[in-house]
């Protein structure tokens, strides 16, 4: 059994950068176990001969040729986006996380 | 930031702590085009004109991955003696930060295409020091910030941020070591020539520029400390985006003053990112490392995995050229040189850089004198590594040929590196840009004889009257009107063959 706490829900809802209400987070973490649960009974059946999957198709090896192919022009690349400066884009400034 | 930091004495910081190094280094490879689009990977450029829906991270592009950047991937797992996964996949890595534009970066995670290798490191003295390889897996570089309204143009105090991503996208290879433990006192040394090492390899691989000056290579430092006598691990920080090999190594060595001050007056390190300050040499302290579970990594959906076949890896294995210190101990053979002319070719950068232009086709000889003596002087003037010239073994290599041919004299051959180390092209390209080449046409010559006597006709006189020495002056007179581009001896004939003395 699984047991999402709220403060991991918090947590999660801080990296995910989502507005989480004290309300939510108690249906949050009830929902989320429920999920966990339905997730882990599949972990059950799997034995250990079975490879995980992460993809429904079942394909490898999937390349491109390393050929240029064209690009967006800087017009058409910044079109988009709500604010742009001396062809880039333009963000707000960041806090406390500088890389 | 300008807070006074305590530091202890070297020599009292090996004697009570043994420091961990951890190195995690990333390659930008030298592919045309990006690790999952087909936009070019060119360093610089207008901004955001090297960019499309998938490296934007537009609803509805799907990437694909870039065959060659696998193999590239592959090759270097195998030179630096690892295992190559039998099946792999991409993960992605989340975080908000503007540099991606996707709010992931595609990496791997669990699952490194290479793993469990090691790297032969020599030191100055010629010790040479196993680095084990902990994996080496592929990923994607990011955009480039530029912070205005900052006084440093640091993130501090900046208004707002703008974003080019040409850089988006470019194929990384991360290469991470497994704990360096035991050095002591010669752990940044250590740090330093792994860096170097690594850099020859990927450079006689032919995968990445490999310059350290524009990114193409960089290196993150972790670094802590154990007290003497014990085995557990300190807290580590590391230090980002080291970008000379020099500052590896003083990034390292500060690390463990200032780490070593902080444990001996009974504080604890914190664990963090820790910028380097290339001006002084100092660490500054950035973001409280995110734990790897903050970043929930998940199998990239979008790519499917990569099952890398044992024939194909074989082929890849085939293809791995004779690595630097296997062409060293051969060059050493085979120009007989002494183990300390062989250190000094090597300590210097030269020794691969001087092979590499035997190999273009130079003499020996001619590719030693140019690498050790005019392009050191070079790289001297302009504060740089050898290897990080804006010219290659195949350049030198042609400018010698220019030399034996007699297309050029050493004057000239000198100003046509110059020509090359200011960006103008290939070496016949600034020959013929900057009218470089010897007159070796006859009839060009004799007209600019005939021209000297004409105008000196006393010299001439005194030539025709045996005074041979004469002739001195009216060639100086033709390599004047000819900015000194003809052959002294072929003018000085011409002159005796005209006035038919």
């Amino acid at each position: 059994m699984s047991n999402i706490s709220r403060d991991e829900v918090a947590h999660l809802a801080k990296l995910a950068r989502l507005a989480v209400t004290e309300k939510e987070l108690d249906v949050f973490a009830g929902q989320l176990d429920q999920i966990l649960d339905a997730v882990a009974k599949v972990g059950e059946v799997a034995a250990d001969d079975i490879p995980p999957t992460s993809h429904a198709v079942p394909l490898t090896n999937v390349f491109r040729a390393d050929e240029i192919r064209p690009s967006l022009s800087q017009e058409q690349a910044l079109s988009g986006a709500p604010a742009a400066e001396e062809g880039r884009f333009r963000v707000p400034r960041i806090l406390g996380e500088e890389q | 930031m300008t807070a006074v930091v305590d530091l202890m004495d070297y020599a009292e910081v090996v004697e009570r702590y043994d420091p961990v190094l951890g190195l995690e280094v990333h390659v930008e490879l030298s592919t045309k085009t990006k690790m999952f689009c087909g936009c070019p990977n060119l360093f610089g450029g207008e901004p955001n004109t090297h960019v499309c829906p998938t490296c934007l991270g537009l609803p509805g592009a799907l990437p694909v991955v870039n065959g060659r950047a696998v193999e590239s991937a592959i090759r270097i797992g195998l030179a630096l003696n690892c295992e190559i996964a039998e099946w792999c996949r991409f993960a992605r890595k989340n975080y908000f930060y503007p540099d991606m534009p996707k709010n992931f970066q595609t990496s791997q995670y669990d699952e490194p295409i290479a793993f469990n290798g090691h790297l032969d490191v020599v030191l100055d003295d010629g010790e040479v020091v196993r680095v084990d390889i902990e994996r080496a897996h592929m990923e994607e570089d990011t955009g480039k910030s530029l912070h205005v309204g900052g006084a440093t143009g640091r993130i501090h105090g900046a208004e707002h941020s703008l974003l080019d991503y040409n850089r988006a996208g470019v194929p990384l290879i991360e290469i991470v070591t497994k704990p360096i433990v035991g050095m002591g006192e010669r752990a940044p040394e250590v740090a330093r020539a792994y860096v170097a090492a690594l850099r020859d390899l990927l450079r006689a691989m032919d995968v990445s520029d490999v310059r350290m000056d524009q990114g193409s290579l960089r290196c993150d430092a972790n670094v802590s400390l154990m007290p003497k006598g014990t085995s557990e691990f300190g807290t580590r920080t590391e230090t980002k985006n080291v970008n000379s090999l020099r500052s590896v190594e003083r990034a390292v060595r500060y690390e463990m003053t200032r780490q070593a001050a902080v444990l001996a007056s009974g504080g604890t390190v914190t664990q963090e990112t820790r910028h380097f300050q290339e001006a002084d040499g100092s660490t500054s302290a950035g973001r409280t490392k995110e734990t790897a579970e903050d970043y929930r990594y998940f199998p990239e959906p979008d790519l499917v995995p990569i099952a890398p076949s044992r024939e194909w890896v074989e082929e890849l294995r085939a293809t791995i050229p004779e690595l630097p210190w296997e062409r060293r101990k051969r060059i050493q053979a085979e120009w007989n040189l002494t183990d300390e002319e062989l250190r000094d070719l090597v300590n210097t950068g030269a020794a691969d850089l001087v092979a590499a232009t035997v190999d273009a086709g130079a003499e020996p000889g001619e590719a030693r004198s140019w690498w050790v003596q005019y392009l050191t002087q070079q790289a001297n003037t302009r504060d740089v590594e050898l290897a990080d010239l804006a010219i290659t073994p195949v350049h030198v290599a042609r400018v010698i040929e220019l030399v034996k041919s007699g297309e050029l004299t050493n004057k000239l051959a000198r100003e046509v590196v110059q020509g090359v180390l200011a960006g103008e092209g290939e070496p016949d390209e600034v020959v013929a840009n900057r009218g470089l080449k010897v007159v070796s046409d006859d009839s060009a010559l004799l007209t600019a004889v005939d021209e000297a006597l004409a105008a000196q006709p006393d010299v001439a006189e005194k030539i025709r009257g045996g005074k041979v020495q004469a002739a001195g002056a009216i060639v100086g007179a033709v390599m004047k009107a000819t900015k000194g581009q003809a052959d002294a001896k072929r003018v000085r004939e011409l002159i005796l063959e005209r006035v038919g003395a």
